[in-house]
């Protein structure tokens, strides 16, 4: 209910939403939570496991309890926390975890069966018949897991992530973050001032305090007004500082959008920050913590600062005869500020005997509450005392164990806070945050004057830190209450007193965990679920560690907490990766004929991050095979061009470049003469082979040298690797060339004509023998040619800058296509190689020697590289290793498939037979049958014989021969032509 | 994460590539035997606390750097370029 | 106590209070016959064996925390054995066998669910190494298939066919991969092989080991000397310290690995998914949560804690991969210190050191492997000799060679695996 004249809210401007398909109003900054119980529903949702009617329990981000879905299909948000999710004109909410409705659950059933159901029940039975696990127990079990539901469909709201720095960091913005703030800011340093809340100010809109004789909601705003006119301060409201990391990074959610109904896409509905400060402030506040009792579970039992932010914050009395039960003085003002506002308090219950009431209400000492009625809203209390019991009609109880340092931060490094007796609380300890200070009520300083003051420190020490002076700022007057409290985590007695309420975790799963030896708090954590769900314990750890304290008869700080992990509180997938969502994860590279090769219709494949073409299909062509077929001819018999710009290029320079090929290729590159390129082979330093290619010497200090298009990066890498850190002295440079020259393949008998009529000059076999390279010119433009070739053709690559590329491969299949070849694309390509035996990545796929892929003999005696050494060890030279080998389908069936394994005839096709697998098959069109790459053990001993195929995936068997790797045109003789 | 590149100053760990630990300055000669390269190649002291290893500032300047790094803080001590580690060694 | 349905059903009629401990708190005596470094699932595991299938029980289990609180509670719960080499490829198939009656064994239900795994690929290449994995499970008697688009878009209608950088071609289908409920595990190791007679010691951490004349006498912990015949360290992470104790230096580099779970929602996703172009593995536990995770974070690390790079990159791969799913919350990230091997593979062998055992290397494979490892490493303490389907773990296999099982084939960078 509202009540006249209470709340800082603006109550003239109304705002309807739904709720489980009712209409209600609220007024613009309401949240759903003061909304609902503005309009008297105190029933928002059900418990995780036994289905329990709840409602709220807090006012902030830490709820358990009221847990909704917001939105439709693929804007659908579950487990919205009612406390936080303020309302829009037309916001639609749907309660979570209850059929067929809030109202009538029938799974609450599970609450009756409770006594079945305790800590880790499961673990103890659904174990026979066995397969029942799968197909009846699990099904079972999984139907009732969970709370909200995803859409199903597809994300449709925009997301967002953005980096910030700072100097000065300021986590909360209540009066110890505004003054941090305002002093940091104030001495010159650069701040980012983040509190989760849509209003700064914390606690102080919730309490009827003043602050230097304003309302202390009042004096927050002008502090706010004057930081959001510096330049050195940006403010940022509804932004939750979840995680801390390294070296002054923090992970940030902002909610941007949430509480509008605007989805234009302009304003990103969240956005995730990685913040980057050389100094923070910690000034988090603390988070109040409820008592387990009989039934403390009733939709109307909140916590007592929940129950002030509703009526001085929003103006709401969530009942009409508030009760109070506390073990300390700060709640007996809930019962102050709701008489003040004029709603009927019916008792303030203390448990502690030596107490005063700070006001004319009814106070019943050293009682406790041990008892409630109302199954869907809270109707009575029992209470009990010295006196005897009673029962007290109330339909809200504030209750409060005292209060929890919001600690969580300065534990995201391993940290671990230290018990303080006197306020019954863990506090951070110091310096587990490089560069934070701590301040305020997160520190265990609960008055607001000490908060002020305690604001005002930290920043002093930050600013100091950063090398600047601390100016000083005027400490404003606040109160200054001492905090009274005694110890009160549970109320002995019979029933359920809940701890974990999401999880349904009860006072006797904690005890039953300690009873069956669960005694480490991670123990009895795992053993009952204790914290596990959406709030992360942040009601319920402390309260659980100090019952399962006293059952394992040790003291709170030795029984110790679990481990506080980010984020803080839960943040959307689609925040934490926005911008990753369809093609952008990953860049997209493309080459120079891109343009040219999606105009011919050729479908685009992925290679690394680059695309391909993987064939150009003519009119006519049903089926890849068919363009592939008649792209590989052009080669065999005409002239085919292919963009290979993707292979790695690296220019490398300098009096040294010739040794450091020696070093980094197992054969030698100082013999190779200017004007020649040569094929090298790179090992891992382990004696693996890393990467092959052709390495042009274009002066005695200049070489180009290919990779390929996979180890692009990793070569690149590798060469400053050797030359930074393995040999310095080498005087070279390097530099990745990749996408400064566009290359291709231009492959064919009528390759060297295709070329003299476009070159500006005459190529013939005298100037330009098979592995020749150097300049040439093309219509005037400098480029380079290399007559090397990956088709077993007389071939060419003509490179030249990138930004002739497009108008080069246009000219260059044009005329092609004069001469009856065309382009081809990378199906043709790997056709036209595995014909030759020319392997790629899928043979040197990081498990295979030189000596496996039969070039041990390319590992230069007369020098060291790398990998040298381990590629002599017994084991890399066994005679018996699985060695490559080309395969030829002689078996019934004609069809070989990569991936398949080789057996000998007549063995079983089970691993202890295994004799090894194909690597890369084609069907070539040249021989008219397929073709394999593949590795056998033994290699060329088995040379002629034959051997079992069989792809169990594809259900392929075969008899295949083996033969030599290289079955078209063995000597070499088409290349050389 | 963030690491001090002795060129660029400090920079998010995104911009680095991580090898291991910095005993590849100390590649064996060739004929120093099996238990020397297997020390080189394989094995490691790998013992929580203060570590050195190379890093390369791959997305920004190109250099290889050895980092002083606490394993169990990942508090960050310092950083060298390794060429000049190697020379001042040299 | 044995456990089951009865056993719950009349305790909830009789107020829950007959339950008793799951294991005793023991002293730890002077001597045992055989002592195990690390009490996490895989010393557990083989502690349980060593007394089950060898009788051997004068054992105690050193743990310097609590139990189970290494990797094994801090898992993504993915149990498979769809290994593509053979070493690794026979010694999880064995495992594997083994998690499929390891509730009978144990009286304990880790919820070991077979709900199957997809490993989708992104390009021919990927496919035919898929398939040649296939082959090499189907050959070795586990389950494989190779699933196209059209079989995926049936079984995972929520990811994104269309629009992903890396279109999805095709995935490996290993229906009796799954997941099992972590914690259980340990727990129902320990509670076994603590009814055996196998002492559990929690909150005792080994400070040193005693070698006399090359044979393992004992060790030194911090509740002071315990001599043992035999010694095993099962110590995961932390395993070159405990080695360094013993004059070792292992092929391992420690690193961190981060995990992360989301709020609890209604059941979507009903098997295990892996993508290959992301390194990104997903599955929805029976509570409800998102179990993911990826890649390491790639530099060397015992702080059991990570940073945002890569979490932000593992979430990316949920965000192109499966955008109806990017609603969800992520509830908690964690991170556990992986013993990343020079090859990617275990090291399952004896040592220098008479009487010295060690078990490590299992990268970011551990769980999966917990009853394998623990069953052929007890084979091997009790027997000195390897296990038949763990003959390939050997510890020198660096200096020689031979049988390096490079799973990942990316050499001899532990990070890379």
């Amino acid at each position: 209910m509202r009540v006249a004249g209470k709340g800082q809210i603006d109550q003239s401007t109304p705002i309807s939403f739904s709720f489980d398909g009712i209409q209600y109003r609220g007024f613009a900054g309401d949240t759903v939570a003061s909304a609902l119980l503005a309009n008297d529903i105190r029933l928002m949702a059900r418990s995780f496991k036994y289905h329990r009617p709840r409602g709220v329990l807090t006012a902030g981000s830490e709820e358990p309890n009221a847990l909704m879905t917001v939105g439709r299909d693929g804007a659908t948000d579950p487990n919205v926390r009612a406390t936080v999710q303020e309302i829009y004109e037309g916001l639609e909410l749907r309660s979570q975890n209850a059929w067929p409705s809030l109202e009538y659950d029938v799974m609450a059933v599970n609450d009756l069966a409770s006594p079945f159901l305790g800590a880790g029940f499961y673990y103890k039975t659904f174990m026979w018949p066995r397969a029942f696990w799968e197909r009846v127990y699990e099904p079972i079990i999984r139907r009732a897991a969970g709370l909200g539901a995803l859409s199903g469909k597809k994300q449709s709201d925009k997301y967002e992530r953005a980096y910030a720095h700072c100097d000065v960091l300021v986590i909360g913005a209540g009066p110890t973050g505004l003054m941090a703030a305002l002093r940091a800011a104030n001495s010159g340093a650069d701040v980012i001032l983040a509190d989760e809340d849509s209003v700064m100010g914390g606690r102080l809109n919730s309490e009827s305090f003043e602050v230097d004789g304003q309302a202390g909601a009042d004096w927050a705003a002008g502090i706010v007004a004057q930081l959001r006119e510096m330049n050195n301060v940006r403010l940022m409201t509804r932004t939750t500082v979840a995680g801390v990391y390294d070296q002054g990074t923090f992970g940030a959610l902002e909610r941007v959008n949430h509480h509008t109904s605007v989805r234009d896409g302009k304003a990103p509905l969240e956005t995730f920050w990685r913040i980057v400060a050389k100094q923070s402030i910690l000034a988090a506040g603390a988070i109040e913590r409820p008592i387990a009792f009989q039934n403390n579970d009733r939709p109307g039992i909140m916590t007592a600062g929940a129950v002030r932010s509703y009526l001085n914050r929003w103006g709401v009395a969530p009942g009409k005869a508030i009760t109070v039960f506390a073990n300390n003085d700060d709640a007996h003002r809930t019962a102050m500020d709701m008489q003040a506002a004029g709603v009927h308090v019916a008792a303030v219950i203390d448990s502690r005997s030596n107490v005063q009431a700070l006001g004319d209400y009814t106070l019943i000492k050293g009682a406790h509450v041990c008892g409630t009625t109302g199954r869907k809203g809270l109707e009575t209390i029992t209470v009990r005392s010295s006196a005897g019991t009673q029962s007290i009609s109330t339909d809200c109880l504030a209750m409060s164990g005292g209060w929890n340092p919001t600690v969580h931060l300065t534990c995201h490094m391993n940290g671990r806070p230290m018990w303080r007796e006197d306020i019954a609380s863990f506090v951070p300890k110091e310096g587990t945050i490089p560069n934070m200070t701590v301040a305020g009520a997160c520190n265990g300083d609960f008055s607001t004057h000490a908060c002020l003051g305690a604001g005002l420190e930290a920043a002093a020490k930050a600013v100091t830190a950063l090398g600047k002076t601390p100016v000083e700022i005027d400490m404003p007057q606040a109160e200054d209450t001492a905090y009274k409290m005694e110890p009160l985590w549970a109320v002995p007695g019979k029933g359920r007193a809940w701890v974990d309420f999401q999880n349904d975790v009860s006072v006797k799963d904690v005890k039953q965990a300690a009873f069956e030896n669960f005694r480490s708090v991670e123990h009895m954590k795992r053993y009952t679920t204790q914290g596990m769900a959406t709030d992360q314990g942040k009601n319920s750890n402390v309260t659980a560690l100090a019952l399962l304290a006293d059952a394992t008869g040790r003291g709170i700080p030795e029984t110790g907490t679990t481990t506080f992990r980010p984020p803080y509180s839960p943040i959307a997938m689609a925040a934490f990766g926005a911008g990753a969502e369809g093609k952008g994860f990953a860049p997209e590279r493309k080459t120079t004929s891109h343009v040219a090769t999606i105009e011919d219709g050729a479908p685009m494949m992925e290679a690394g991050l680059w695309y391909r073409p993987s064939y150009f299909p003519i009119k006519g062509e049903k089926t890849w095979r068919q363009s592939c077929d008649r792209e590989v001819g052009y080669v065999r018999n005409a002239v085919g061009v292919c963009d290979v710009s993707t292979l790695g290029k690296i220019d490398i320079q300098g009096p040294d470049a010739a040794e450091l090929l020696d070093f980094v290729y197992t054969n030698m590159f100082s013999s190779l003469k200017v004007g020649r390129v040569r094929y090298g082979l790179m090992l891992r330093e382990d004696g693996y082979v890393m990467d092959d290619g052709t390495t042009a010497r274009l002066s005695e200090t200049h070489f180009v040298m290919t990779t390929t298009t996979a180890a692009a990066g990793a070569v690149m890498r590798y060469l400053e690797f050797v030359t930074q850190v393995l040999r310095p002295e080498l005087d070279v440079r390097l530099m990745s060339v990749t996408e400064q020259w566009a290359q291709f393949a231009v492959a064919g008998p009528q390759s060297r004509e295709l070329l003299n009529g476009l070159l500006d000059q005459t190529l013939d076999n005298e100037t330009w023998p098979f592995m020749a390279c150097g300049d040439v010119s093309i219509s005037g433009v400098q480029g380079r040619l290399f007559r090397i070739s990956f088709s077993g053709e007389h071939a060419y690559e003509i490179a030249v800058p990138a930004r002739y590329g497009d108008s080069l491969f246009r000219t260059l299949t044009a005329k092609a296509t004069e001469m009856g070849g065309g382009p081809y694309g990378v199906e043709a390509l790997n056709v036209l190689r595995i014909e030759k035996g020319f392997i790629t990545h899928a043979e040197i796929h990081g498990r295979v020697t030189a000596f496996d892929i039969g070039m041990g003999r390319m590992i230069s005696a007369k020098k060291d590289c790398i990998g040298k050494t381990m590629a002599a060890r017994d084991g890399m030279l066994d005679e018996d290793r699985e060695r490559l080998m080309g395969f030829k389908p002689v078996g019934a069936v004609k069809q070989l498939t990569a991936g398949a394994h080789l057996y000998n005839e007549g063995d079983e096709a089970t691993a202890e037979f295994d004799k090894g697998y194909l690597t890369s098959v084609a069907f070539s069109p040249t021989l008219g049958h397929f073709m394999a790459l593949g590795f056998v053990r033994g290699g060329p001993e088995r040379l002629g014989d034959r051997l079992r195929m069989v792809d169990h995936m594809r259900q392929i068997e075969t008899i295949v021969e083996v033969c030599d790797p290289v079955v078209f045109d063995p000597k070499g003789e088409r290349t050389r032509g | 994460m963030r690491l001090p590149c002795p060129i660029c100053g400090e920079r998010d760990i995104r911009e680095f590539y991580y090898q291991g630990a910095d005993v590849a300055l100390n590649r064996p000669a060739p004929d120093a035997g099996d238990d020397a390269w297997q020390d080189y190649v394989y094995l490691r002291d790998n013992q929580p606390g203060e570590h050195r290893d190379l890093w390369q500032h791959e997305s920004g300047c190109g250099s290889w750097i050895v980092v002083s790094r606490n394993t169990v803080t990942h508090e960050v001590s310092g950083a060298k370029l390794a060429k000049e580690i190697k020379r001042t060694k040299a | 106590m044995r456990f089951s349905g009865l056993r719950v059903l009349k305790e909830g009629l009789t107020g829950n209070k007959g339950w008793t401990p799951h294991w005793r708190n023991p002293e730890p005596k002077a001597e045992y016959d055989v002592i195990i470094i690390g009490g996490g699932g895989h010393g557990l595991a083989t502690a349980h064996y060593l007394a089950s299938v060898h009788g051997i029980t004068n054992v105690a289990v050193l743990e310097k925390g609590y139990l189970g609180g290494g990797n094994v509670g801090r898992n993504t719960t993915i149990v498979r054995a769809n290994y593509g080499l053979p070493g690794n490829s026979e010694f999880y198939s064995h495992s594997l066998k083994l998690w499929e009656g390891l509730e009978e064994d144990l009286n304990y239900n880790v919820m070991h669910s077979q709900r199957g795994i997809i490993n989708l690929f992104n390009s021919d290449g990927s496919r035919d190494a898929a398939a040649r994995r296939g082959n090499q499970m189907a050959s070795q008697g586990d389950d494989a298939q190779l699933l196209d688009t059209a079989a995926l878009r049936k079984m995972l209608p929520y990811l994104d066919f269309d629009q992903t950088r890396f279109p999805i071609y095709g995935g490996l289908y290993h229906p009796r991969g799954g997941t099992a409920r972590h914690d259980a595990v340990a727990w129902g190791f320990a509670r076994a092989a603590d009814q055996r007679g196998v002492d559990l010691i929690q909150q005792c951490e080994v400070t040193g080991i005693d070698v006399v004349d090359g044979v393992v006498k004992g060790v030194q912990t911090t509740r002071g000397p315990i001599r043992a015949k035999k010694i095993g360290i099962t110590a995961a992470g932390r395993s070159s310290e405990v080695a360094a104790m013993a004059g070792m230096r292992l092929p391992i580099e420690s690193h961190v690995l981060q995990a992360f779970v989301t709020e609890g929602l209604k059941p979507m996703i009903d098997t295990v998914i892996t993508y290959e172009a992301g390194h990104f593995y997903i599955s929805q536990s029976d509570k409800g949560g998102l179990v993911f995770g990826g890649s390491l974070d790639l530099y060397s690390s015992y702080a059991s804690r990570g940073n945002l790079p890569m979490a932000e990159h593992v979430i990316e791969s949920a965000c192109t991969l499966m955008p109806a799913i990017t609603k969800a919350k992520v509830l908690r990230s964690w991170g556990g210190i992986m013993d990343m091997s020079a090859d990617g593979s275990p090291i399952i062998d004896k040592t220098h050191v008479d009487g010295l055992y060690v078990n490590c290397g299992w990268c970011y494979g551990g769980f999966k492997a917990t009853p394998g490892s623990g069953h052929v490493f007890a084979h091997l303490m009790a027997t000195d000799y390897p296990h038949p389907v763990a003959t390939k773990h050997r510890l020198d296999r660096f200096r020689t060679g031979v049988g390096i099982m490079d799973e990942e084939a990316s050499g001899s960078q532990h990070n890379l695996h």
